[in-house]
């Protein structure tokens, strides 16, 4: 039983990922009706930028929690502005096709560059170490990471479900031409919509530096699963994300538990079950 | 009308003889095909490196002083097996690949080795651990250089048994790899007295350990032994630390670790680890000299890992062979069994020798990882701490089920 907690509260420092990786998608789906396959990729960049910033620059990983996110956004709205506005109103293959197009070439890049086996990025000394639970032996860093992620998912869902800028966000989106008559810049609200998105992955590569390798296809291999989250929370939901989010890192803990061999596929099971049963997914409005 | 026949007969053998007689005499060109994992998580110890290290064998080797024509191609198994086997394929039915290298990955090297010796061509493993391509599968095409599961288990495992590690729990990579390196420490365990206790099959490329090591930590057991390699097994050490396992009194055995393993994971973390390797850059001034050479030529200025290494010296071997022979490289048993007649020896591995099976024999050297504060270079790792000879590290005569003994 104590081994199921540990899991369980394993599986819950997963989740944190799935949930922030998955809402940024959320967000610019949501908001800009974008499939961003570039997310890994951009997450992949957070990583980066802390690892420069920490070895170039000597900044430390608090001020790269804050300013990862955003260059990699500054670097995000350029994409948008260059590239992806173009794409409006055209079908959604085309938007999965050039941010598809992107990751791979940003990840190519960097890969020419760092290899493949990744750089090392410490731990920062004011969260090093752990406490003893009784069931387990938590590190403190992961701890951090459960919290913080959680307190960063429900600030964007407050941001856009309960505030007057979020409002305009979602009048844009259902009727831009509309919210344009009353002085709303659409053009640039999307812009920075987009670059929020793109930080919050970047945000979720600095949390994740220290945990996993700062690897060029660290995204690549993270990205795959994020997406069937954002499809079985109902795309374009912004608290399904997040509760798919964590309940996945959950299940998929169960099931490294269980039956490690299928920890790598129980999140697509579960991704076709869904669509066979709800195809908008959990939490998704019907189209 | 008989004696015609007769008679052209008798000319179409004269010209026979005559065209082949010249193709041998002349047939001096060779391609060499490197397949690796070119951009996944063995590319570093394997991919670019590998075809560098493949041309400057050829560079070095002289040859074409002497006549001789040798192209080097590559190609991206992306660690999948049935591509892997489709790039073979290619190689040899189209494109007159005489002599594959390198392809790490047990699982497509294994695959490899049947296309290989279908197609009569060489293979010159390096990159690939499992011991099956020299036992259960052995080849009469096949060489297997640098390393495997055989001499990870009885040199870094039989070490820690008899250092007081007797009970083992394993977190193995979920493919023939992580299977071959289980299978063969779990015997070096229990015949030292040992016992193993556990043990977990994780999916090859896992981000995340926590779940697994949870396990390995609850399991009580002294040796978590790691039988995976490259990305997994930097993420799984990386990790351990993270969750104390260091401080709990287990000990974590990397059964398999590889230079740049250890320059991902930082040596703050990797400090003290116990491994075992065949070559390491600075071992000699020979090792050095070459290893300069080659990570000026290296994009991240890398100095070559023993699998490079080993691509390096199996080609510089295979060429003496090809030399030796004086032509008509074409036929991969004949060349290989050459390559078997003659001692191996070169600046890297040092003297050894291809037994029947398939095998290289060549020592083998135990390491520790070093302190931050012994560190004087970027690349600055090991220190040695014992040699094990090759007769003593790798599967003896005796004990190999390979087919190609009992003849």
């Amino acid at each position: 039983m104590q081994a199921l907690y540990a899991q369980l509260l394993v599986g819950l420092i997963n989740g944190s990922f799935y949930a922030l990786l998955s809402l940024g998608l959320a967000v610019i789906f949501g908001m800009l009706n974008i499939i961003n396959f570039a997310h890994g990729a951009l997450y992949m960049m957070g990583a980066f930028v802390a690892y420069f910033l920490l070895n170039l620059g000597g900044i430390n990983y608090w001020w790269a929690l804050l300013f990862a996110p955003i260059i990699v956004g500054i670097f995000g709205m350029i994409l948008e502005r260059t590239m992806l506005q173009w794409l409006t109103g055209l079908d959604h293959l085309y938007g999965l096709l050039l941010t598809f197009g992107i990751a791979l070439i940003v990840q190519g890049v960097f890969q020419n560059y760092f290899g493949s086996s990744g750089l090392p990025y410490a731990i920062p000394d004011q969260l090093k170490g752990g406490m003893n639970l009784g069931f387990m032996f938590l590190p403190i860093y992961r701890g951090w990471v459960v919290i913080f992620s959680l307190v960063v998912c429900i600030a964007t869902w407050f941001l856009i479900e309960k505030t007057r800028l979020g409002a305009y966000l979602r009048a844009a989106t259902e009727n831009p031409t509309l919210v344009r008559a009353f002085g709303v810049n659409v053009p640039r609200m999307i812009t920075l919509t987009y670059g929020l998105g793109v930080g919050l992955a970047a945000l979720a590569g600095v949390l994740s530096a220290p945990i996993n390798q700062v690897r060029p296809l660290m995204g690549a291999d993270l990205i795959i699963v994020v997406f069937a989250v954002v499809v079985i929370g109902g795309m374009g939901s912004i608290m399904g994300s997040i509760i798919t989010g964590f309940a996945l890192g959950v299940i998929e803990g169960l099931t490294k538990y269980f039956y490690p061999e299928a920890s790598n596929t129980v999140v697509f099971v579960l991704m076709v079950l869904v669509l066979l049963v709800k195809p908008t997914g959990l939490t998704g409005r019907a189209a | 009308m008989k004696t015609k026949s007769i008679a052209s007969l008798l000319l179409t053998t004269a010209l026979t003889f005559a065209v082949t007689g010249v193709a041998s005499a002349q047939d001096k060109t060779v391609k060499i095909g490197a397949l690796s994992d070119q951009s996944g998580l063995y590319a570093d110890l394997g991919g670019p490196g590998s075809t560098l290290a493949a041309q400057m064998a050829v560079e070095d080797s002289g040859l074409a002083a002497k006549g001789w024509k040798i192209d080097i191609i590559s190609g991206d198994h992306q660690n999948k097996p049935d591509i892997g086997t489709a790039i073979a394929r290619q190689w040899f039915d189209v494109d007159k690949v005489d002599i594959i290298v390198d392809v790490p990955n047990s699982g497509v090297a294994l695959a490899v080795n049947n296309v290989i010796k279908e197609k009569n061509g060489v293979y010159i493993n390096s990159g690939a651990a499992t011991s099956d391509l020299t036992n259960a599968q052995c080849s009469p095409n096949t060489v297997h250089w640098t390393y495997d599961t055989y001499m990870l288990a009885h040199t870094t495992g039989q070490a820690l048994v008899k250092a007081g590690g007797d009970s083992w729990f394993f977190l193995t990579a979920d493919y023939a790899f992580g299977a071959a390196l289980e299978r063969d420490t779990t015997a070096v365990v229990t015949a030292n007295g040992g016992k193993v206790i556990g043990g977990v099959k994780h999916p090859l490329n896992t981000p995340d350990f926590s779940s697994f090591l949870l396990q390995a930590q609850s399991s009580k057991a002294k040796i978590i032994g790691l039988a995976n390699a490259g990305g997994d097994t930097t993420n799984t050490i990386k990790q351990a630390a993270e969750f104390g396992i260091g401080k709990g009194g287990q000990k974590l055995a990397a059964l398999l670790l590889f230079l740049t393993d250890v320059k991902a994971i930082g040596l703050e973390t990797a400090q003290g680890l116990n491994f075992t390797e065949t070559f390491y850059w600075d071992m000699n001034d020979k090792t050095r000299a070459f290893s300069k050479r080659f990570a000026e030529k290296m994009k991240n200025n890398a100095p070559p890992t023993m699998v490079q290494a080993g691509v390096y010296a199996g080609v510089r071997h295979y060429l003496k062979a090809l030399d030796a022979l004086g032509g008509n490289p074409h036929d991969g048993v004949k060349v290989v069994e050459k390559m078997k007649s003659m001692p191996t020896e070169d600046d890297l591995f040092g003297k050894g020798e291809i037994q029947p099976n398939g095998r290289t024999i060549h020592n083998a050297y135990l390491f520790e990882v070093k302190k931050p504060s012994e560190s004087k270079g970027p690349w600055d790792f090991y220190k040695l701490v014992g040699t094990v000879p090759g007769d003593q590290a790798f599967t003896p005569l005796s004990e190999s089920k390979c087919a190609l003994l009992k003849k």
